[in-house]
């Protein structure tokens, strides 16, 4: 009986389980058993641990030793071995990425170096509805500063020294807006925040109103104080549910503190906001659809100019920004102007939340400093493409924007960088594509969303982009010809010029980007009826390789429409009419016998 | 609470708040920060709180406080919880399952020894 009692921790990521972690498992706990081990070991299954290609993987605590590629045969000697005899099995050490052997894994995720954390500085710091701890983190100190000390123009001049632009997409110079609605004309102004964050993929704007809702509150009480307003609106898509509840929370307690109401801080200042609920529809992020739709008319936008600054809100002044523009304007006052300029570089200033997705071992909310690369961000930050992947290309802006393909992933990402590249920062949802996506595909997901959202007032957006859309799902079937893709550019620059508002005028985007970078795909597609990336369900097949196919029936068996047939230990074969490129075959041969084809 | 007036009384706020949480975390030995953003929760964050908070009373362990934070963006990993202990170097956990939290009682907060396999990150965030 060894003396001291053993954890071991397995992995059970994905990647681990298709290595065959079950097995691994199994194997395991039937030799700890074997061995009447199983009271003083405890077997705990865990999530990915970051080393996928080296998976199977465990860690046999107490002392925290790290075995890499197991089966059922080595995990054996190791409990043999290592809990028996208390030797540590050589062989089957973690080799790390450089390949000497560790014995210990690594113990911290690079993804918190090389971020700096402004806009979402307090996000899992204060609790979001305690305001004392939102005030302990010098909350509200900026505020105070502003309204005791500060001139409006001074806090114009303090934004514009910042270079903050707006973070909803546009870019547009923060203190040029904020100055615009002070000098318009009119008794009554408005302050609006839009949270209808319709982007796929982002949800810097939900993080930080869950997270940080005071931030928010304290930013749109300094714009209104700057811009001569006394009412101001929040505009939040219904499907944030906890956002909503917290920052109502915090719009109470503000009031009662004083921050918000009658007599702000004891003085005449009086400002106070309401919430309205989106109802979901993409369009009606964009400005004027947003006004129209906290009037209580139809969510579709307007005519510009002229601009909310000018005429907003029942024709009033209003004064239109982002939640994580917001999120940053406290720190700004606190710190001054020149303080947020030190980050970032000329022309886009400060830092940017990016929401990761896509091939990359890390996903999740990163707050950079603008200016850092593509490649920084991806890998370094990002973690990489998972599984030994190729990095192919990174759509960033939504479906706004476009696709960096890898050559030049060594950009800095900046607002004019990347729109010579044919893309915007946008909202800052950033999805990482490896060898395996298709980038017709892509263009058309995102064509698919805007088909879908665009609100039919401008035929060329209407119809246009579905006509588009048709030529897309053309060419992924094998069926586009040489003229459709000639009539997607065309289709696509004319979309652009000619809609009213921005949705159309940026939807062409994805599809002109790949078409511009990706051209022998498209190409590909249409000429030699093939997707290179094997994606597009009509042109690829999934064939049994019979040199390697030792007949275990493995795949026959998992196949849900019968399409595999063959006896025991005789090649497969699958019948392409019948077949529907589910891939769970492939999944499931150990043999790699089975691969997908693009002819 | 009565109205804020001047930045005295904010500074006041910000003061005793601060030495209010100091004070907890004295009297209490330390405290677990349960990240609770809507990733968070989908991913089981509530459950986590509540065995958290189950397994603590179980043992007794009356000297750690239990708060919940926004999340800080590493959805990959949630539900994360942070653990901080007296003047130690705060350390952030990933992949928090019920099953995992015990762990983490057991060897951290028990026996102060961190439970590495399920870092994400030591120190400040
Ligand atoms: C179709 C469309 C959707 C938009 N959706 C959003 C959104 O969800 N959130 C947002 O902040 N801005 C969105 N915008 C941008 C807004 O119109 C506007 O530029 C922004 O709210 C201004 O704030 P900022 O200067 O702080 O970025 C959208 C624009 C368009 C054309
Ligand atoms: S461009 Fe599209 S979404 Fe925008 S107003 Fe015209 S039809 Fe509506
Ligand atoms: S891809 Fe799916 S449908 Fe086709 S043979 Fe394999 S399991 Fe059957
Ligand atoms: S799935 Fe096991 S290390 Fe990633
Ligand atoms: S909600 Fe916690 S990381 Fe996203």
């Amino acid at each position: 009986m060894p003396a001291v009692e053993n954890t071991i921790v397995i992995c059970a990521g994905g990647a681990c389980i298709s290595a065959g972690e079950i097995s691994v498992k199994e194997s395991l706990e039937n030799t700890l058993k074997e061995y009447a081990l199983e009271e003083v070991v405890q077997v705990v299954e865990t999530g990915c641990m970051g080393a996928c290609d080296l998976g199977p993987i465990m860690v046999i605590y107490p002392e925290g030793i790290f075995y890499q590629k197991l089966n059922s045969e080595n995990v054996k000697k190791i409990v043999e071995e290592h809990l028996l005899k208390g030797r540590v099995v050589k062989e089957f050490l973690y080799t790390g990425p450089t390949g000497e052997v560790k014995e210990k894994p690594q113990e911290e995720l690079p993804f918190f170096k090389k971020q700096i954390k402004i806009a979402t500085r307090n996000l899992g710091v204060v609790d979001p509805l305690s305001i004392e701890e939102y005030i302990a983190r010098d909350g509200y100190f900026a505020l105070t500063k502003v309204i005791k000390d500060m001139s409006p123009d001074k806090v114009i001049e303090e934004l514009k020294k910042s270079g903050l632009r707006g973070r909803g997409g546009a870019g547009f110079p923060t203190g040029l807006k904020w100055e615009f609605a002070k000098k318009a004309e009119g008794d009554v102004k408005y302050v609006i925040c839009n949270a209808d964050e319709g982007d796929p993929g982002a949800f810097m704007d939900r993080a930080i109103l869950e997270g940080d809702p005071h931030t928010v509150v304290e930013a749109m009480t300094i714009a209104a104080y700057t811009v001569g307003a006394n009412k101001g609106f929040i505009y939040v898509r219904a499907e944030y549910p906890l956002a909503i509840e917290r920052f109502s929370r915090a719009l109470e307690t503000a009031r009662e503190y004083g921050f918000l109401g009658e007599n702000i801080l004891g003085t005449d200042f009086s400002f106070d906001i309401e919430i309205r609920i989106g109802a979901g529809a993409f369009v009606c992020g964009e400005e004027t659809a947003l006004i129209n739709s906290i009037e209580g008319q139809r969510g579709i936008p307007r005519v510009k100019p002229p601009y909310p600054a000018q005429k907003g809100l029942w024709g009033k002044p209003t004064l239109i920004n982002n939640v994580e523009t917001y999120a940053n304007i406290p720190p700004i006052i606190l710190h001054g102007g020149d303080w947020f300029a030190q980050f970032g570089v000329e022309g886009s200033r400060g830092t940017k939340v990016f929401a990761l997705a896509g091939k990359v071992n890390n996903t999740g909310l990163v707050e950079v400093p603008m200016g850092i690369t593509l490649r920084e961000l991806i890998n370094e930050i990002g973690g990489g493409v998972p599984n030994g992947k190729k990095l192919k290309a990174v759509q960033t802006g939504g479906p706004s924007g476009g696709c960096v393909p890898e050559k030049y992933i060594d950009t800095p990402i900046t607002y004019d960088t990347l729109k010579e590249l044919g893309t915007i920062i946008g909202s800052g949802g950033m999805i990482v594509m490896d060898e395996d996506d298709c980038m017709v595909d892509v263009a058309k997901f995102f064509l698919e969303f805007t088909v879908e959202e665009s609100c039919g007032q401008c035929t060329p957006c209407r119809d246009g982009t579905k006509r588009m859309l048709e030529i897309l799902e053309r060419i992924t079937e094998g069926e586009g010809t040489e003229e459709d893709l000639e009539k997607l550019k065309e289709l696509g620059e004319h979309i652009m010029k000619t809609s009213l508002c921005g949705l159309g005028q940026t939807a062409p985007q994805p599809v002109l980007s790949t078409m511009r970078y990706f051209w022998d795909e498209y190409e590909a597609h249409v000429k030699e009826k093939r997707c290179p990336a094997k994606k597009c369900k009509e042109l690829t097949r999934i064939v049994i390789d019979r040199e390697k196919c030792v007949g275990c029936t493995a795949c026959a068996r998992v196949c849900p429409v019968n399409a595999i047939t063959g006896s025991v230990r005789q090649p497969h074969e699958i019948d392409p009419e019948l077949c529907t490129r589910c891939g769970s075959c492939l999944e499931v041969c150990r043999f790699g016998a089975i691969s997908k084809v693009s002819p | 609470m009565g109205k804020i007036k001047s930045l005295e009384d904010l500074m006041k706020i910000k003061e005793s708040t601060l030495k209010d949480l100091k004070m907890r975390d004295t009297d209490k030995r330390g405290k677990i920060i349960v990240a609770m953003g809507t990733c968070g929760i989908a991913a089981g964050a509530k459950e986590t709180l509540k065995a958290i908070v189950d397994i603590l009373s179980e043992k007794g362990i009356e000297d750690i406080a239990v708060v919940q934070s926004g999340c800080f963006g590493l959805c990959d990993v949630e539900p994360t919880i942070e653990v901080r202990i007296g003047e130690n170097e705060p350390v952030i956990y990933g992949h928090v399952t019920p099953n995992q939290a015990k762990r983490i009682i057991d060897q951290h907060i028990l026996e102060g020894k961190v439970v590495s396999d399920l870092v994400v990150k030591r120190g400040e965030l």
